[in-house]
This record gives C-alpha cells, structure tokens and sequence, in this order.
C-alpha cells in the first residue's frame, strides 16, 4: 500500500473546493429543514395530523417514504430530506468514487502514476477513502446540526448514520460501475441506474407494496432506520455489510483487469458513419445513448408514480391531507395536486438532462474536439445548435413521455388506459418552458464565461431546493421567484396561465441568442 | 496568382502573454511551406487563427483570399486541419469518425479513403478511446488527405507516427504537392521538413525570425569543407569568407562563407587535393542558430 498517504493528499488538494462546499449544502439544509419544523409544528397534535394524511398518501409515500412516529417532532422533520439527500448524497460519494478512479484511468493520468512506487490497488483504495470519508463527514456534521436545532440527540445521530450509510454503499456502486467500463460516462450512468432502481424498489415497497421491497434497496434502509421513531441501530450493518462486499468485489475486479480496460469489453464498431452527416447528426449520435436511459428512467418512476394517483380520491374527505397537498403546491382535486407534485419533480429532473446536454458543448470544446468540427465548414451556431436542439427537443420530449406514462398508469386503474393522456401530456409539458430557462443559463454560460459553465449545476441545486423545501423553510418569495419551476401554472388542476410560459420561453429564448451570440465572438478553447 | 496565406503584424495575447507579437507569413499558393519554431513560439496559435478558432488582435490575415474570422464557414469548405492534439470521441469508430469530418468538409474521395486506411495500416472499427496517440493522428491525416481541398493545415502531424508512416506520409504530402495543393506544415521535426518543404519560415517568440526557400536560407551560413591534399596546406587565413581553419598534416577543415567558396576551392586546387567534402548547412544548423537566443540558452528542441 505505498504512496496511499501522497495520494490521499492529491485527491483531497484537488477537491479542496468541491466537497466541502457540497458537504455544507447538506448540512445546512438538514439544520434547517429541522429548524423550520421545528418552529411550525410546536404541538405534538399538528405533528400527528400531518403525519397521518402522509403515510394515507401513497404518492407521497413512493416520493418520500412514511412518517415511521406521527408523535415525533424529529420523525417530520427529516421526512423529506431523509429519502432525497439520501440520494444526492449517493450521487455525490458514487461520482467522487469515479472521478478518482475512471476518469483519471481515461484520461491517462493513472498511468503515468501508476509508472510510479506506486501499490497496486492504491488509486482504488484512495478513491474510497475519499467517497466513504465524505459520506462519514456528512453524517456526523449533520448529526451535529439536527442536535443543534433542538432534536434529541439518539435520533440524530441514527439520521446521520443513515445518511452516511446510503453514501457509503453508493461510493461501493461507484467503485464497483469503475471497473466495468472503459467509459467514466458510462460508469456514472450505471450509478444512476443503480440508484434509480434502489429508489424504485423503495417507493413500490413503501407505496403499494409488497413492504419487503423496501427492505432491498440502500435507500430504503436509510429511513428502515427509524431516526426519531425508536432507532432501530443494528440495521447500520446492512449498508456497512454490503459497502464491504462492493468494496471487495471492486479491489477484486480492479486486480483482474488491465491498466485502461473494463471488464465489459468492447465489441469492435461501424467501419464507416453514413448517418453521420451533420453537426446536429453528430450531437444526436453523441446523445442518443444517455436519451434512451434517461427515457427509461422517466417511464418507469412516471408510471410508478401514475400508477400511485388513484387512490388519493378516497382521501379527500381529509383535511389535514389537503392542508399538505396545498403546502406542496396543489390547488384543486387531490389527485390533480398529486400529478403536479410529481411532474413538479419530473421536471426538475428533465432540467438536469436538458443541461448536462448543454454542458457536452463546454465538455467538447474543451476536450478539444469542438475543434476537429469547427476546423470544418461549420459555423459556431450551427455546431452549439445541434447540441442545444437536443437539450430543448430531448427535454420536451422527456415530460410528455412523463405525462403519458402518469396518463397511462393512472387511466390503467379505472380501465381506461387513454382517456386522460392528453390531459397529463399537456400538464407535463408546462414544466418545459422552465427547463428551458435552465438549459438556456447553462448556453449562456458556455458563451461568456465558458470556465464557469459547470456552475448551473449549482443554481439547478437551488431550483430543487426551492421546490422541494422552500414552501417549508418559508423562504421569502423573491427567493423562491429566482427559480424558473416557481413561476409554472400548477397543472393539472391549478389554473392555467400562459403569461408565465410565454415570459419564461421569451427568458430562455433571450439567453439563448445571448449565448450563441457570444459564443461566436469569443476565443475557442 | 494570389498567395494562400498572407500574414503581417499578427499579435495575439492571452492575458498577459504576448503569445504572438507582430508575426509574419507568406504562403505561395501550390507550395509546401515548412513553418518551424521550437515548443510555444506560436506555431499553434498562429494556425487556430487562420483557422477562425481564435481572434487575432492586431495584423492582417488573409487565408485563401477570405478573412479567416469572417469567412470561416466557406473558407473551412477548401481546407483541411490536423491537429497537433488529436482529439477524438471516444465511442465513435475510427471510420465514422472520418467520414463525419470528410462529409463536413464536403466529401471525401471513398477510394482514396480505402487507399489511404491501407496505407496507414488503419483499422476503422476501432472505438477512437482504444487508438493509440499515433492511430488518433491517422484518424485525423486519412480524413485529411483523403479530402478534396485546396489546403492541408498539418500541426506536427507525424510527432506520434513510426517511421514507415512517415515515410507514408511524406508520400502522401509529395502527390498533394504534384496536385498543386497547398500544404502548410508546423513542425520541429527538422529531416521532414528539408525532405518535403519548398520554403520555410523560422519562427521564434511570437515573431518570425526568417523566411525563405531552404536554398536561400542556406546562403546565410556557412558550408563546412574538408579535404585532404597533396602537397603542403596553403595559408587560407588570409582568404576573405573562410573561418576555423584546422590544420593537421595534409588535412585540412574550415568554414566558408556562400560566396567565398569559389576562392576556397581555387586556393585548395593549386595544393592538389586528393579528397574534398563539402557539407551545406543542415536546417538543424539553422535552427540552432536562430533559437540560440543570447541568454538563458535556449533548449534545443
């Protein structure tokens, strides 16, 4: 194991900004999620009601998970940031796991260290220092601040340990995605599937059933743990069990194969590109694959999800369900405010798609092969078009598949697969012209500050904060007006506007001539 | 005829490096011009201008009769550029990605595609991810050289080729030269650039230091000669043009200027040679000579 100190060193100097500014957003919102719940629900009686109509509400439940203690305090307020910084988290120690391992193995920088006294093994073992390390730094920080805000100090312990432990097997799934491809894309991708299964088999397993499903999935055990609802401490030693299974399978794996291979082996390709006949053909060709699995991402966690609406109309005769339903942003029938809460979240997503497919712009340009194109006879507008037709087109398409899916799934309960599908797609694609506005941000950034275009991943960061947690953390509204989706005509259900949607597509249109314009004056990389 | 390529008072800055700093260029349409200049005299940034990648700041640039900003789009039609840095997708074939960047180019000739993967001994259906540094080069110079255009912009193209492909290359870029192509070639590679360019210019920190046909450049050094003689040395030092004169026996060494020679050789013909060599300046020589900057010394590249 020599050289793991130095190399511990070069890993965390590079990452110096990154994780920690990651690492605070987790604990600030986890501080103050909890401070704002606490002060909202002072009474034990609120906390019971709100508790009751969640775990009635099997949409919330597959988005969120139950409500494990309708008396505690604690139990609410980690309620929606327990399941969905359990995943970003995931996110965040799976790809730090790859950053350190794939990329620097694709990009040739392992070899020239690994030319070195450097152990075999080691850059692996590094990389999941750093991933398990942040995971741990989380839990414990968090941990920190929930007892802080005046939750009990058991409780918040076991929600950090249940935090950590989720990034922990996923800096696991990360190593072991490492191994399997040449490709640090690819390997990233397979983490989301990972992940997008585990969230899969939590939320049918919390929704609808069969309640062992939850059992299965890493995110699942993070709220199996029960923070602030009688800790349930030994089921840590899932994800500790399984995080060293991967950890083994990929010290065994990375053993087994050679410098710059994967265990998937590539089959030779296409001797020649007919279809390859443009920029815009290029771009697509580039895209398709991440399109199609992120197609298949969106059917799935949207039928789910559609599939979850019926049964909301029994409940309407609630109150303190509606009150919850209205506090997440819908107006009228429950389950039109449930489909809105849903697509909300679809969109969102969709905008993460919409703007790492505008970031293959700034990926291109500065990999250097922006150049091969535009040493061609193809202007800088027509070669930035072709990715950003697929940013905007990809993403429109996403959420009408979406509403189809939530259209299809919920129809299928009543027998009438058909009937509300132009309804959902309609309602769906409202959310696009937000996307769009997001997607346009990243074009603009490309074209005037190119070095910080990877920043709007930061201010996508904020537009899911300001969804998810605004209304809760009763954010000012200015604040909560900065982000695009804030402006959306709540539908179905809510009432329609087009002025938001036309302002909004005027933003992204705006930014969008704005950018290419300054892309075309400006120095390549 | 109008040149290819004409370049005067070109300046370009990167904060604050002055990468470029009044650089001139002239390219004689159907000629193959050697541009050599050792690492980060400019030779890079000088062609990403002509090829409209970057702005130039100040100076005047006229590629193919078109200003290379303005008019990229049609001017990229009758050109083709090798990077020194081949860059490539790394899930695309080889061969798809030749034929995207010939049928951006405008098509490529599908016979002298095939010709070319021949000779460059390329295999086509490989991901570019698994080519090596030399294979990403081919990629690049078959769908290059199997383009229909009036101008080759090469930077370094053989700095990851072996010296079969070399000896390709040089091949390849000698029918472009009968074809009446342009070709402009950026190199350090001195040998290549003697074998294959009809003129050259020297460039050194952002500025060109010499231009010229590699015969006119010769004349600004010296030629070495040796020769053995029959009877006893003459007295050359006496003689205008020669330097380092070297004396053992009937051997002898010296330096001549261009136009000394003549008197040289009449001064060692009267002592009766018995062997003389004459050796003209490599480019290496000249090359020395201009990167030899008074102090720090310049690497040699």
């Amino acid at each position: 194991m020599t050289g793991t100190r130095t190399l511990l060193a070069l890993a965390l100097r590079r990452d110096r900004v990154l994780l920690p500014a990651w690492i605070i957003v987790f604990v600030v919102v986890a501080a103050s999620s909890a401070a704002s719940v606490v002060a909202l629900y002072p009474t034990g009686a609120s906390v019971a009601a709100t508790a009751l109509a969640v775990n009635g509400t099997p949409s919330l439940l597959a988005l969120y998970g139950p409500i494990y203690d309708p008396t505690s305090v604690g139990a609410l307020a980690i309620w929606k940031p327990a399941g969905s910084g359990a995943a970003l988290l995931a996110v965040l120690t799976g790809f730090t796991v790859i950053r350190h391992t794939r990329t620097e193995e694709e990009v040739g920088r392992l070899e020239l260290l690994g030319s070195t006294g450097l152990g075999r093994g080691v850059p692996l073992a590094v990389a999941g220092l750093v991933g398990v390390g942040t995971a741990l730094v989380v839990g414990v920080l968090s941990a920190v601040a929930l007892a802080a805000s005046g939750l009990p100090v058991a409780g918040s312990l076991a929600f950090g340990a249940a935090w950590a432990g989720c990034g922990v097997v996923f800096a696991g799934v990360g190593a072991v995605a490492a191994q399997l491809t040449r490709s640090a894309r690819t390997a990233r991708g397979l983490t989301v599937a990972a992940l997008l299964v585990a969230f899969l088999l939590r939320a049918a397993g919390d929704a609808s059933g069969p309640a062992w499903l939850t059992w299965l999935s890493p995110l699942g055990w993070a709220q199996l743990v029960r923070a602030y609802a009688g800790e349930r401490w030994w089921l840590l030693s899932l994800p500790l069990a399984s995080a060293l299974v991967l950890g083994v399978l990929a010290d065994r794996l990375d053993a087994s194969r050679d410098l710059g291979t994967g265990i998937l082996v590539e089959r030779p390709g296409p001797a020649t590109g007919p279809d390859l006949r443009s920029p815009l053909a290029l771009a697509w060709r580039l895209q398709r694959g991440p399109f199609a699995a992120w197609t298949a991402g969106f059917v799935l966690v949207a039928a789910l999800l559609g599939s979850l609406t019926p049964t909301v109309a029994g409940l309407l005769d609630n109150p303190a369900l509606q009150d919850v339903i209205r506090q997440l942003g819908g107006r009228q029938a429950l389950t039109d405010a449930v489909v809105a809460t849903d697509l909300g979240v679809l969109g969102l997503l969709a905008a993460g798609f919409a703007v790492a497919s505008v970031l293959r712009l700034h990926g291109e340009e500065e990999a250097g092969r922006a150049e091969a194109v535009l040493s061609g006879p193809v202007g800088r507008i027509r070669w930035a078009g072709g990715h950003v037709l697929v940013a905007a087109a990809g993403s429109a398409l996403l959420m009408a598949v979406a509403g189809a899916a939530v259209g299809v799934a919920d129809g299928a309960r009543s027998g009438r697969p058909w009937a509300g599908v132009p309804r959902f797609v309609g309602a769906a694609l409202v959310q696009v012209p937000a996307v769009w506005v997001l997607a346009a941000v990243a074009l603009a950034l490309v074209g005037f500050a190119p070095r910080a275009a990877p920043a709007v991943w930061v201010l996508l960061a904020g537009a899911v904060l300001v969804a998810e947690l605004g209304p809760l953390l009763r954010l000012r509204q200015w604040v909560l007006d900065l982000s695009p989706f804030t402006h959306v005509p709540h539908l179905p259900g809510g009432a329609f506007s087009v002025v938001p949607l036309v302002w909004l597509t005027a933003v992204a249109a705006g930014l969008t001539v704005a950018g290419l314009a300054a892309l075309r004056r400006r120095d390549l990389a | 005829m109008t040149p290819a390529i004409v370049v005067s008072g070109l300046v370009k800055s990167f904060g604050r490096i002055r990468a470029l700093d009044g650089l001139d260029l002239e390219v004689a349409t159907g000629e193959v011009h050697g541009f050599l200049g050792p690492n980060g005299s400019g030779k890079t940034t000088t062609l990403r201008i002509l090829l409209g990648l970057l702005r130039a700041d100040a100076g005047t640039v006229r590629l193919l009769d078109g200003d290379p900003w303005r008019d990229a789009v049609t001017l990229h039609r009758r050109l083709a550029y090798v990077p020194g840095e081949v860059a490539l997708w790394p899930n695309l074939t080889g061969g798809e990605v030749i034929d995207l960047l010939g049928r951006l180019r405008g098509g490529l000739h599908p016979r002298r595609r095939t010709e070319l993967l021949d000779r460059f001994d390329l295999d086509p259906t490989q991901r570019c991810r698994s080519y090596s540094r030399g294979n990403r080069q081919k990629v690049a110079l078959v769908a290059a050289l199997a383009s229909e255009v009036d101008l080759l912009l090469l930077d370094e193209p053989t700095a990851g080729l072996d010296p079969l492909m070399e000896e390709e290359f040089r091949r390849c870029i000698g029918q472009h030269r009968r074809a009446g192509r342009t070709v402009v070639l950026s190199s350090h590679i001195l040998s290549e650039v003697e074998a294959l360019c009809d003129r050259v210019s020297i460039i050194s920190a952002g500025r060109t230091v010499e231009s010229g046909t590699l015969a006119g450049l010769r004349h600004l050094t010296r030629t070495e000669v040796v020769a053995e003689l029959a009877g006893d040395a003459p007295d050359l030092s006496v003689l205008p043009g020669v330097h380092g004169v070297e004396v053992t026996g009937h051997h002898i060494r010296c330096d001549v200027d261009a136009g000394a020679l003549d008197g040289l050789v009449r001064a060692l013909a009267d002592a009766g040679i018995t062997s003389l060599v004459s050796r003209p300046p490599t480019l290496e020589e000249l090359f020395l000579r201009h990167y030899a900057r008074p102090a720090p010394p310049a690497a040699v590249p």
